[in-house]
């Protein structure tokens, strides 16, 4: 899809999410320089805090931005996840050029005027606001310029943590393998960037001190933009924040992968269509950070595997039985989370041992017990993951005696599809409802000895929503079984293959049904 | 003027006077920082209504004793009184108002114009915007600038001469009865600098001001001076009228003398 027609086709979105980076932007080096300036101000007075202080501000900028992230999670508990954590870990890499252009720029004001200005009966405030702030002032804005262009890169990764803004383009489509998204999000980013940098390089001209006379209309249009774009913010701010706080409303989250997105989209919209009930979709987020957000109240229901709660949350070893695994995950959530495991919606997200539908019809294998004497002849290809996790690759490997002609090669999951395709590898560790399956023409080996635990998606829910919105139960309840292996490829691969609309997409499913 | 004329007949030139004729009073002041003694046993007398030049080779203490006057620094031991009352004892703030003070790169704001740099103190110290702009009119004329052409200019728009003319505006713009000058001349060419010098000679004698001006130029000692201090290595060493002064036996007063040759 060609850059404009996305830009024309999700024009709403699009205009959505960047006035959500901006507000990231705008709050976090707003803040900043709330803080920054009067602390780099109180380091001109206390000589003996300035090296401390910068230093610390330092260290906090050399800290990557997702690091940050993930310590201000546990930090930050309820508010882990969102705008909260992003707005604070912007705020952090502000500081630094903020507060040291504050200091640098009062220390630089030349000694002549300042002992002038003292020797003239001026108090230390006075001598300050009347003559080194505003003497300072060009430099302290070039701070602030300098903070701004840094939070309109780093907010791209808040997308991460679900704060939203453009960054959400951008992993949507390196997950997805689309450039056109990786740009949609990329351009409007780095045009934001140079707006913001050119924005504040003017006003810290026009602020540069004894500018002539004309600098006076000047400095009143800056100062009158810059109001304009705080009372913008402020009131989209606000609008948005009473916005959340209005009651009849469920949050519903999604991890970061289509198949997700498509279920969040799926239960979103069978509540609205059912119960009538007002839903927030919180959708990509990264990690853990749905099972997080439902500890914390910031979400009401997504939806898990039964594998990944039963190894990833309670931490058990891998067993393979789906009922058992299902009851005992559904139990331990009740009881050690107040969280509630609805019925599973049908299919099994496993991983999928698959070779070419080709070889599997010519040498007539269905089962991995089956393919093993074969494996001495092939190649195999595995996702990072695969290769790393305790259920992945080695137990794997000793479960069937596999032995490959060389050591599996590692590379990103999305390529080992195409590897596979094109002869490259032989045999690779997909998933069971990635719809490349179908598209690619490839043939899923039966796990006839029942190594991979299963991975059934099913809506988790927190108890006192459903609770306070029992009809929510029913709603989801219609959705039980009803989606096979199959369909899930299916539904995957319209909106990863054929780029469709995820909410096209799940409408047509839902009527269906 | 508001300053009381009273003492102005003060004829004789003791070291020290009564309180009520001498505006600044030096008694064994002494300053220390780190161990280095930058001016010590200091005793003299500022006369109202004087001019007196303090004149020394550079770091022999002269620019320390006029900052210890507005209280920029503060004595090891001794005390400084001005009209009387130790400075220690004044608000510092309200000191350095009663004081005039120019410094040789004049210090001027240069985010203000020429206008409100002169109105800096009389705005500290609130006085009506009228009353204010009026003294600054009146001021610009009497250091000998146009008003119209100079009140709106900033001081990159003027050249070396016209900031220190703007300086000395302003440190006489609250009608302070003392005025602390260091080298305020120093930086500008030489024509310039004796055009300023022969109209600040005058200026003074209009004015009646007790003036304390640091120089290390004999030629403008004697131009301004009604009486001349001489420093060296932090000592007050000779303190005489300009004909005393250029009759003295002291050796480094007969170098300075001899320099003008």
């Amino acid at each position: 899809m060609n850059l404009i027609d996305f830009f024309i086709r999700n024009r709403n979105e699009v205009l959505h999410l960047t006035f959500e980076h901006l507000l990231l932007v705008l709050v976090a080096t707003g803040a900043a320089a709330v803080v920054g300036i009067p602390v780099g101000v109180v380091l001109t007075r206390r000589a003996s805090l300035a090296k401390p202080v910068l230093a610390v501000a330092n260290v906090l900028q050399t800290i990557p931005s997702l690091a940050l992230f993930g310590f201000l999670i546990p930090i930050l508990g309820s508010y882990g996840i969102g705008r909260v954590p992003a707005i604070i870990a912007l705020f952090l890499y502000s500081l630094l050029p903020i507060i040291r252009n504050t200091f640098t720029g009062i220390n630089g004001v030349d000694p002549a005027v300042r002992e002038a200005a003292s020797g003239m009966g001026m108090t230390d405030w006075q001598m300050l606001t009347q003559v080194e702030l505003p003497l300072a002032m060009n430099v302290i804005v070039a701070g602030v310029r300098v903070a701004t262009v840094i939070s309109v890169g780093t907010a791209t990764i808040a997308a991460a943590i679900g704060a939203g803004g453009l960054g959400t383009y951008i992993f949507r489509g390196l997950r997805m393998n689309d450039n056109t998204l990786i740009l949609a999000g990329a351009l409007p980013a780095a045009i934001m960037a140079l707006g913001a940098d050119f924005a504040l390089g003017w006003i810290e001209r026009v602020l540069s001190p004894g500018t002539a006379a004309a600098a006076g209309k000047a400095k009143t249009w800056a100062l009158a933009a810059v109001a304009a774009v705080i009372v913008a913010v402020a009131v989209f701010s606000l609008s948005s924040g009473a916005l959340s706080r209005s009651a009849r409303r469920v949050v519903v989250g999604s991890k970061d992968f289509t198949e997700q997105v498509i279920l969040g989209e799926m239960i979103a919209q069978t509540i609205e269509a059912k119960t009538g009930l007002q839903v927030e979709r919180r959708f990509e987020l990264g990690g853990d950070l749905c099972h997080r957000g439902l500890l914390a109240g910031e979400i009401d229901a997504y939806v898990e595997y039964t594998g990944t709660a039963f190894a990833a949350i309670l931490k058990h070893p891998p067993i393979s039985d789906p009922r058992e695994v299902y009851d005992q995950v559904k139990r331990e959530y009740e009881s050690r989370f107040n969280l509630e495991w609805l019925e599973p919606l049908g299919f099994n997200n496993t991983f999928a041992i698959l070779v070419r539908g080709d070889d599997a019809r010519r040498l007539r294998i269905k089962a991995i017990s089956e393919a093993a004497r074969y494996a001495p002849e092939w190649r195999a290809g595995f996702g990072q993951d695969f290769m790393s996790r305790e259920d992945g690759y080695p137990g794997f490997a000793r479960a069937y005696g596999l032995k490959f002609s060389q050591a599996p090669r590692e590379m990103d999951l999305s390529l080992t599809y195409r590897a596979l395709a094109a002869g490259q590898v032989d045999l690779i560790a997909g998933n069971s409802t990635d719809g490349l399956i179908d598209k690619l023409g490839l043939f899923q080996l039966e796990d006839d000895r029942r190594y991979f635990p299963p991975y059934e998606a099913a809506t988790v829910f927190r108890r006192e929503t459903l609770d306070r919105y029992p009809q929510l139960r029913d709603a989801i309840k219609g959705l039980a079984g009803k989606i096979t292996n199959e369909q899930m490829r299916k539904l995957n691969y319209a909106v990863d293959g054929e780029k469709r609309d995820v909410k096209d997409v799940v409408r047509e499913f839902l009527s269906a049904l | 003027m508001s300053e009381s004329r009273e003492h102005e007949s003060q004829s004789g030139i003791p070291i020290t006077q009564s309180p009520a004729a001498s505006a600044i009073q030096f008694r064994d002041v002494n300053l220390k920082i780190t161990g280095k003694a930058l001016v010590e046993q200091l005793r003299f007398d500022v006369l109202r209504g004087e001019t007196l030049v303090l004149l020394g080779r550079s770091g022999s203490g002269k620019t320390t004793t006029l900052k210890l006057i507005n209280r920029l620094l503060e004595p090891t031991s001794g005390e400084i009184r001005v009209e009387g009352k130790p400075t220690l004892d004044w608000d510092p703030i309200e000191l350095r108002r009663h004081i005039g003070y120019v410094i040789q790169d004049t210090g001027l704001f240069p985010h203000f114009t020429v206008e409100r740099n002169i109105a800096v103190v009389p705005r500290l110290k609130g006085w009506p915007e009228e009353k204010t702009r009026e003294r600054v009119r009146e001021l610009l004329d009497l250091v000998g600038l146009d008003a119209e052409a100079f009140a709106h200019r900033y001081p990159r728009e003027l050249s070396g001469g016209q900031r220190q003319r703007v300086g000395v505006a302003r440190a006489l713009a609250a009608d302070p009865p003392i005025v602390l000058m260091d080298e305020p001349f120093g930086a500008l060419d030489p024509l310039t600098r004796a055009e300023l010098q022969r109209e600040f000679a005058a200026l003074t004698k209009r004015l009646n001001k007790t003036i304390v001006f640091v120089t290390h130029d004999i030629r403008e000692a004697f131009t301004l001076a009604s009486r001349i201090g001489l420093f060296k290595d932090g000592h007050l060493i000779e303190l005489a009228t300009p004909e005393q002064f250029a009759a003295s036996a002291d050796p480094e007063a007969r170098a300075f003398n001899e320099s003008m040759e």
